[in-house]
């Protein structure tokens, strides 16, 4: 048996991208400031959500974005589920659409994460306005979702790399 | 191998249902989390075990990786510091000036004010005892804004706690493990804080919206804030202690009043944790609850040769309705008085004790 036709094991296209995910997350969250200026603070953890779901659709995939946003709002402080649905809702969103998007140029995959990626800041805005009674800043969402939107390479290399992996879903 | 030999081996589920099935699993999880996070009500139960279990593991990682960058920030400084020596010592010569010229001011005004609390009988603010410690992680979000302090309730520190960089108030505590402490900062989504304004004394709330400018809600007054007044803690509520600097008011984009923060002029490594009580925690409530009312004496003028009368604290209503009181004097004074040659006139009630609410 080949290589392509043997099952994709989960641990190398979910297990391993969720841990780097939790790792950069961490990285990011530490008091380093670099010429006075403070690191910034993008969701990594949207990269897999959007990658996962554009590769194959998975079980284990919802479950591992719902660990990876409890482990997000612990680590960030912010209300305990907000991340989990926000990052399920952007998966669902990319899930659902997949048969339309698969195979489009880098450039139009770029713009849907990024689209997906406001999609799950919007929940995150709703979520936040319910939970905290209070409105958070737009300028700080876009500021995030800026820096979210430049890590589409790396959503990229991942989908490059496992979306042929498993005859199966060829 | 019993599933397939029998008839439920034939089924085939295709894997974008049972991925679907999933997600719609895991999403009910998410929002029963979410509903049942009490993170806005601050309170010690509601910090639950995962936070603290994450806490425990991150804060280490994080104090082990921001160290190298500490190290190099320490070696950089004490570079640049050699090759600017003569520069830093003018400016600091220059300072010492100024500040000897304060210090006389300050000596003058403490002098002062101790004697103006004696005179008063003030009853001041009990001495805040504070905690040191090192931030260890810090969230920049839009949906939180929160720091990792590596000191917990080991050294006394409790939920509710503020706590201060070197330059101004940074937050208040609001979870905390043996030797970990979780700080809301101001600009959180979730921040509530009481300030007024240094120059008008008007009050307002100043509401964090994950921005690194705080609005002033609730601003009360006419022209209460002008651009460039100080900001300060009222001390409204009891949660922080009045006077703790805050930030500048400035007007914002929007058109709102925001403060720039005193605690973002400068890098939150270190910070102070006040163990401020205020006076409701710091009294004895039940003490105070048991106390009993003691006994109202008031003065009967139809009554010349006993100008005094004590009324039984547990007399009822009606009773008390029928007789009129007249001015009331302290129970505690009942000197006697010598027989007045003329008709005696009721008692002028003595001027009551100033007293300072705190």
């Amino acid at each position: 048996m080949s290589n392509s036709a043997r099952p994709l094991d989960p641990w190398r296209w979910i297990g391993i991208p969720a841990l780097a995910c939790l790792a950069a997350s961490l990285v990011f969250a530490t008091p380093i400031r670099v010429f006075g200026l403070q690191l910034p603070e993008p969701v990594f953890a949207l990269v897999p959500a959007f990658a996962w779901a554009v590769i194959r659709p998975s079980m284990l995939a919802p479950f591992a974005l719902l660990a990876i946003g409890v482990f997000l709002d612990a680590l960030w402080g912010s209300p305990l589920g907000l991340w989990s649905l926000s990052l399920l809702i952007a998966y669902a969103a990319v899930l659902f659409t997949r048969s339309w998007m698969s195979g489009q140029s880098p450039p139009v995959m770029w713009a849907w994460y990024v689209t997906v990626a406001a999609l799950a800041m919007f929940a995150g805005y709703l979520f936040t306005m319910m939970d905290s009674k209070g409105v958070p800043s737009p300028t700080a969402i876009a500021w995030q979702l800026a820096w979210t939107a430049i890590l589409y390479p790396f959503a990229h290399r991942l989908i490059g790399r496992y979306e042929d992996a498993d005859v199966r879903f060829k | 191998m019993a599933l397939r030999e029998g008839s439920f081996g034939e089924v085939k589920v295709p894997l974008a249902w049972t991925a679907a099935v999933a997600l719609v699993i895991a999403a009910i999880v998410a929002f029963t989390l979410l509903l049942n996070d009490r993170r806005e009500t601050f309170k010690t139960e509601a910090y639950g075990a995962t936070r603290q279990a994450v806490d425990n593991v991150a804060a280490p990682v994080g104090g082990v990786l921001s160290a190298p960058v500490r190290w190099t920030g320490s070696g950089v400084g004490f570079v640049t510091s050699y090759f600017n020596a003569a520069n830093e010592n003018r400016r600091l010569k220059h300072e010492m000036d100024e500040m000897r010229q304060w210090q006389a001011v300050a000596v003058a005004l403490k002098d002062r004010n101790e004697r103006l609390e004696a005179l008063l009988g003030l009853r001041t603010e009990p001495p805040i005892p504070m905690a040191s410690a090192r931030v260890v992680i810090d969230s920049r979000g839009p949906f939180a804004n929160a720091r990792l302090a590596d000191n917990g309730s080991n050294a006394g520190i409790a939920i509710g706690n503020p706590v201060m960089s070197d330059r101004g108030l940074v937050g208040r505590v609001v979870g905390v493990s043996p030797n970990i402490s979780r700080v809301l900062l101001l600009t959180d989504v979730a921040s509530r804080t009481p300030v007024m304004i240094d120059r008008t004394n008007a009050r307002a709330i100043l509401t964090g919206d994950g921005g690194p400018n705080p609005k002033l809600d609730y601003l009360r007054g006419r022209d209460p804030v002008k651009k460039g007044d100080r900001v300060l803690t009222s001390g409204d509520g009891g949660v922080f202690p009045r006077g703790l600097p805050v930030g500048t008011a400035v007007k914002g984009l929007d058109g709102r009043w925001r403060v720039v923060l005193d605690s973002d002029q400068g890098g939150i490594d270190f910070v102070r944790i006040l163990m401020f009580r205020d006076f409701s925690q710091l009294a004895n409530q039940q003490a105070l609850a048991a106390s009993t009312i003691p006994p109202v004496t008031t003065e009967d003028i139809r009554a010349p040769t006993t100008p005094l009368v004590t009324v039984p604290a547990a007399k009822s209503p009606a009773a008390t309705a029928a007789k009129p009181p007249v001015a009331a004097r302290p129970a505690q004074t009942p000197t006697p008085q010598p027989a007045p040659a003329a008709p005696p006139k009721p008692a002028p009630a003595p001027a009551a004790a100033p007293v300072i609410p705190q």
